[in-house]
């Protein structure tokens, strides 16, 4: 049995999300926040002093200040004071780094929470920054540019073929079949529009609770029965762009494996990412269930990994699946992996 | 204002702090203002390029540098059709990884060509350097295709 379903790991649930996703938000992020967080906290019936840890995740690029997070407490709460902490990472981290706090066994609930509002300003130009600061973003490479590079690899080494990029685009909706996906203008070679994500504002939120409190609080708790996260190289060529080594060991540590995968929840923002992850995951490329939303579709840094973990126990409270994948992805071309597995507990 | 105008105000994106290279990128710039490439060994003896103080793989620290050549490789290429604000380039123009002879490890930059129709992975290219150098991934002003030298 897989060390992190041993038993000696506390049981962890989420037990309420609430998300918001627009391409174009007016909202400041305090007011995006304010109603998602009340959300979960009036679906479980806790009020601030209930809940034992604070956790979130944001980019300060993004909102252009330091600190920036801290504004965004207002839409929690935080006097009287709260513990409370915050990640400079996709709301995956903050979860995770919640769910350590939870096998610290100092809390018994906790809201985590992210979000990211680009459209104010160039989110190419935020991603560009996050590049080896020496040798990579004083050329300034779009994200776009950076996902080709990769794609071309994959074609050119037949890890991936044209036919089943339009076929991955098909099926996450970008365009409605193969004549329109070849149809469409190649706008960073080799990828089309439909291989590349469209971005969005957003915002989510959760309340997890352990064992116990759980049950109280929620009909069917999607319970995490296992969750890694691994980093590759930052220098771009040192990695072997066609794996992605970081997923599988995730996936693996995880416990992916340990049985059947009713629904995946892929941040995969690019035709090519889908592809590649379900090939490292050793997940069928074409799922039986469609995913519950698809990053492409509406990409938000900083909250589309946490997104897909709200999605994935979505469909565990809807009765819809038992046994769900959530991934998360940061850095450039999936540089690092989240993944998690959480269970509605049928057995 | 109108309930669908959005405050706004400039803002310029920036890291408004000052590093220090340390003694190995330090060293690879230092060789590119001479106009040469340098990269540095690993552990099994394969060379990196561009270099770092440590393998990115096994953490180990890396001391010994090498010279590695101007021609190279294009392992991956895309297109770049309309350069953005801060490219150092400003007209179209390829992206591409480029392994260098004596290198295991390609590195990030530009190919300088009209078109993609050119361009293939596997295709010979070779620095072109900037006039004045000064200590800078930009000294590189780009790749050109072996072929194609006349200076």
């Amino acid at each position: 049995m897989h060390e992190r379903q041993a038993g000696k790991m506390r049981k962890v649930a989420i037990v309420a999300a609430a998300s918001r996703q627009e391409e174009i938000m007016l909202d400041t992020e305090v007011e995006m926040m304010i109603p998602l967080i009340s959300e979960v906290r009036n679906k479980v019936g806790l009020d601030q002093s209930e809940l034992g840890f604070t956790c979130s995740g944001s980019s300060d690029f993004l909102a252009g200040q330091a600190f920036s997070f801290v504004m965004t407490l207002d839409a929690v709460g935080p006097v009287p004071p709260i513990v409370e902490s915050h990640v400079e990472m996709d709301g995956a981290w903050a979860f995770y780094e919640t769910w350590v706090k939870f096998q610290m066994g100092v809390i018994d609930t906790a809201i985590v929470y992210s979000y990211g509002k680009p459209s104010p300003g160039s989110l190419q130009d935020v991603l560009s920054t996050q590049l080896d600061p020496y040798y990579v973003a004083p050329l300034w490479p779009d994200a776009h540019s950076v996902a080709a590079l990769q794609a071309r690899l994959l074609l050119e080494d037949g890890v991936v073929t044209s036919d089943q990029l339009a076929d991955c685009a098909i099926r996450t909706g970008t365009v409605d079949n193969r004549e329109e996906y070849f149809s469409q203008p190649i706008i960073a070679d080799p990828l089309r529009q439909a291989d590349c994500p469209t971005y969005a504002d957003g915002g989510v939120a959760m309340i997890l609770a352990s064992e116990g409190k759980a049950e109280e609080l929620c009909d069917r708790p999607a319970w995490i029965t296992g969750i890694d996260h691994r980093i590759d190289s930052h220098h771009f060529g040192v990695r072997d762009l066609t794996a992605v080594p970081s997923v599988r060991l995730a996936a693996q540590k995880a416990g992916v494996h340990d049985g059947p995968i009713d629904v995946t929840e892929l941040h995969a923002a690019y035709t090519t990412h889908d592809l590649l992850l379900r090939k490292e995951m050793g997940l069928p490329e074409i799922p039986d269930i469609p995913q519950g939303s698809y990053p492409i579709k509406a990409d938000t840094l900083m909250a589309s990994g946490l997104l897909r973990i709200a999605e994935a126990a979505r469909s565990i409270w809807g009765g819809d699946a038992n046994r769900v994948l959530a991934h998360a992805t940061a850095g450039p071309v999936l540089q690092q992996n989240l993944v998690c597995v959480l269970e509605g507990g049928d057995n | 204002m109108e309930s669908n105008e959005r405050l706004s105000a400039p803002l310029v994106l920036e890291y408004p702090f000052t590093r220090t290279t340390g003694p190995v990128i330090g060293a690879f710039f230092t060789g590119l203002r001479e106009k040469i490439v340098l990269g540095i060994k690993r552990q099994d003896g394969t060379v990196l390029v561009p270099p770092t103080e440590y393998d990115p793989e096994t953490s180990e620290t890396l001391t010994e540098m090498v010279e590695v050549g101007q021609v190279g490789q294009i392992t991956t290429w895309t297109w770049v059709q309309e350069p953005r604000d801060q490219s150092p380039w400003d007209a179209p123009h390829a992206l591409a990884m480029i392994k260098l002879e004596g290198a295991d490890t390609p590195l990030l930059h530009a190919v300088l060509v009209d078109s993609p129709e050119s361009l293939e992975v596997g295709m010979n290219v070779r620095i072109k350097w900037r006039e004045e150098t000064e200590g800078h991934i930009k000294d590189i002003e780009g790749f050109i295709p072996v072929e194609e030298t006349n200076d």
